[in-house]
Formats: structure tokens, C-alpha cells, sequence
């Protein structure tokens, strides 16, 4: 095992990096505080950045393992066809996740 | 930080029951994942306490599955500070659209600041902000902190007991689909879609080690020519 010093020292480096980061938009978005540009930016981004989010998570799929992403493809299939027809977004979440464990049991 | 968590009784109860209601089936699957990195936290040969401290100080998951492997390796520091920056720096982009004055009292928004992972921020900024009260902000992301946290400490002490449900991590996945359904049907802009499509594509195929950052960046940039051009049209 590393060194108790040198463990709390690299995490606490990491952590005070990741606070940094969230905190300072905070910060340097005040000069702009309740500009047209922050109203787009709330306007816009959210869809935006989930939409990235998701296409994150589309792209880490591993095509090449035992179950080629078959259970993940067909999951966020049944994900958006569930969550089109009936809007429950815990429903949604739950068929998908069940179809993804199910098949990666079955496949992998 | 229960006074502030906590402004009065009756708006906490609603404020964790809305939360509960609505995420609290992301809370069980962040426990199923805090899990499988306290798991892989004692398989490096580091001690079991280790997996809750990290996720109970820093809360952002991805970055914590590479830092492991350099723990144990005792990797220079500097390597692991360009790494986490690298990796979180993503979060840049989060404050800038993020409902932090529906938060109340200074404690409640410093954590609410520390504790915003990307879930907090999807699921946070698709709702309507004026909706939005202090504690189901708080709450949301306290289950979110809570249930990481408390599934990296049931994993660092249960360790191989724990059996692993191959799939089961496809829940985040779910979730952005989920709310970006949400978000389009909500506000069906197919600018914006457009241009996040093409920065997720750009940043793919330019850097797809930093895929997150760099189709942030770029997103970010279009939106700002977007803006400029919508002001001179």
C-alpha cells in the first residue's frame, strides 16, 4: 500500500482540482449576471449538453466484447420507445436497465 | 448544515420526497456503482476505508476509477492533477446554467457547488428553475452524494460478496436518454440539438480520449456565435 502522506496528498489535490472546477463558473459568470448571452446560454445548453451526455454513453459501448453492445443498443431502444409511450421516467429507466442486465446475462 | 440543508420541516419532507420520487431509482443504481468501486478500490491492494473517503470527498465518479489505478501505482501527483483536471474539466460548463439561486442559505449552495456531478446537472436543469425549491435541489444531490459514497463503503467492506449484475451500469445511460427526451419534448429546439450532435461528432473523431470536454468546448463555442448572430440579425 502507497504511503498514508502521499495518499492524502493526491487526494486531496484531486479533490480540491474538481471543486475548482465546478465552482468557478459561478464566479466568472457574475460580470454577466442577467445578460441576454446567460439567458441563451440557460436556453440552450441544458439540451445540449445532455444530448452530449448521452451520445457519451452511446459511444463507450464496447462493440467488440462477447455480446457485440447488443444489450446496451437494444436497452436504450426500449428506454426511448417506453419512455415516448408512457412518460414515466422511472418506468423508462427501469425497462431499460432490466432489458440491458437480461440480455448482457444472456449474451455474455 | 442541517440548519441550512434544512430550512423548515415541512418543505424538507416534500423537498426529499420529490426528490426520492423522481431519482430515487438513480440513487439505488449510484449505490450498485459506488459498490462495484469500492470492489475495485480493495482488488488494488488499497485498504477498504479508501473507496468511501474518495467518493465522499471528491463525488465524481468517472474520474475515481482512473485515480485508483494511480493510488495504487503511487503515480507523481502532478500526473494525477493533470488527470483530474482533464477529466472534470467539463464541469466548467455546468455552473453557467446551473439553478443555484433557487438554492438558500451559504452552506446549502456551497455544497450544492461541491456536489455538482453531471447527474445533479441533468436532472437539475430540464426542470422548470421556478419550480425548483432549496431542498429538492439539495436533496437530490445529497441521495446522489449519499448513495455513491454509501455504496463505495458497502463495497470496500463486502468486497467480492457483492455480486455483479453485468448491465447494470447501463441506469446513467437511461437517465440521459430519459432527460433528453424530457428536454426536447419540453423545448423542441433542433438548433441546439443540431449543434451539440455536431460537437459530440467533432469531438469523436477529433479527441475521443476527452470526448466530454472537447464536445462541450465546442458546443460552447457554437452557442456563443449563435447568440452574437442572433443579436446582430
Amino acid at each position: 500500500m502507497p504511503e498514508p502522506g502521499y495518499l492524502a496528498l493526491a487526494l486531496g489535490v484531486a479533490v480540491a482540482i474538481t471543486v475548482s472546477l465546478r465552482a468557478l463558473p459561478f464566479l466568472l459568470k457574475k460580470p454577466i449576471e442577467g445578460s441576454a448571452l446567460l439567458a441563451d446560454l440557460g436556453r440552450w445548453m441544458p439540451l445540449g449538453a445532455i444530448g452530449i451526455l448521452a451520445v457519451y454513453c452511446v459511444a463507450r459501448i464496447d462493440f467488440a466484447a462477447a455480446a457485440h453492445g447488443v444489450p446496451q443498443v437494444a436497452a436504450i431502444a426500449a428506454t426511448a420507445a417506453v419512455h415516448l409511450w408512457r412518460r414515466n421516467a422511472l418506468l423508462s429507466i427501469i425497462t431499460g436497465t432490466a432489458v440491458c442486465v437480461a440480455l448482457s446475462l444472456v449474451l455474455g | 448544515m442541517s440548519a441550512t440543508l434544512a430550512p423548515t420541516a415541512p418543505e424538507t419532507r416534500s423537498g426529499l420526497v420529490q426528490a426520492a420520487s423522481e431519482v430515487g431509482v438513480i440513487w439505488l443504481g449510484l449505490f450498485a456503482l459506488g459498490a462495484g468501486f469500492g470492489v475495485l478500490v480493495t482488488s488494488h491492494g488499497l485498504p477498504w476505508w479508501l473507496a468511501p473517503v474518495i467518493s465522499a470527498s471528491m463525488f465524481a465518479g468517472s474520474v475515481e476509477f482512473l485515480l485508483i489505478g494511480m493510488f495504487a501505482t503511487a503515480t507523481p501527483v502532478a500526473t494525477i492533477a493533470v488527470t483530474t483536471f482533464l477529466v472534470n474539466s467539463r464541469h466548467l460548463f455546468y455552473g453557467l446554467t446551473f439553478p443555484l439561486h433557487r438554492v438558500r442559505g451559504r452552506l446549502a449552495r456551497a455544497y450544492s457547488v461541491f456536489a455538482l456531478c453531471d447527474e445533479a446537472y441533468a436532472i437539475l436543469t430540464t426542470k422548470d428553475p421556478d419550480a425548483l425549491s432549496s431542498s429538492r435541489i439539495t436533496w437530490t444531490q445529497f441521495g446522489l452524494h449519499a448513495s455513491w459514497a454509501g455504496g463505495a463503503l458497502a463495497g470496500g467492506l463486502l468486497g467480492g460478496l457483492i455480486p455483479d449484475l453485468p448491465g447494470l451500469d447501463f441506469i446513467l445511460t437511461a437517465l440521459f436518454v430519459v432527460l433528453a427526451i424530457d428536454a426536447y419534448r419540453d423545448r423542441p429546439d433542433r438548433v441546439t440539438l443540431g449543434l451539440a450532435a455536431l460537437a459530440a461528432a467533432v469531438a469523436l473523431l477529433v479527441a475521443p480520449g476527452s470526448m466530454l470536454l472537447v464536445a462541450m468546448a465546442v458546443f460552447t463555442v457554437t452557442l456563443l456565435i449563435r447568440h452574437h448572430r442572433s443579436r446582430h440579425a
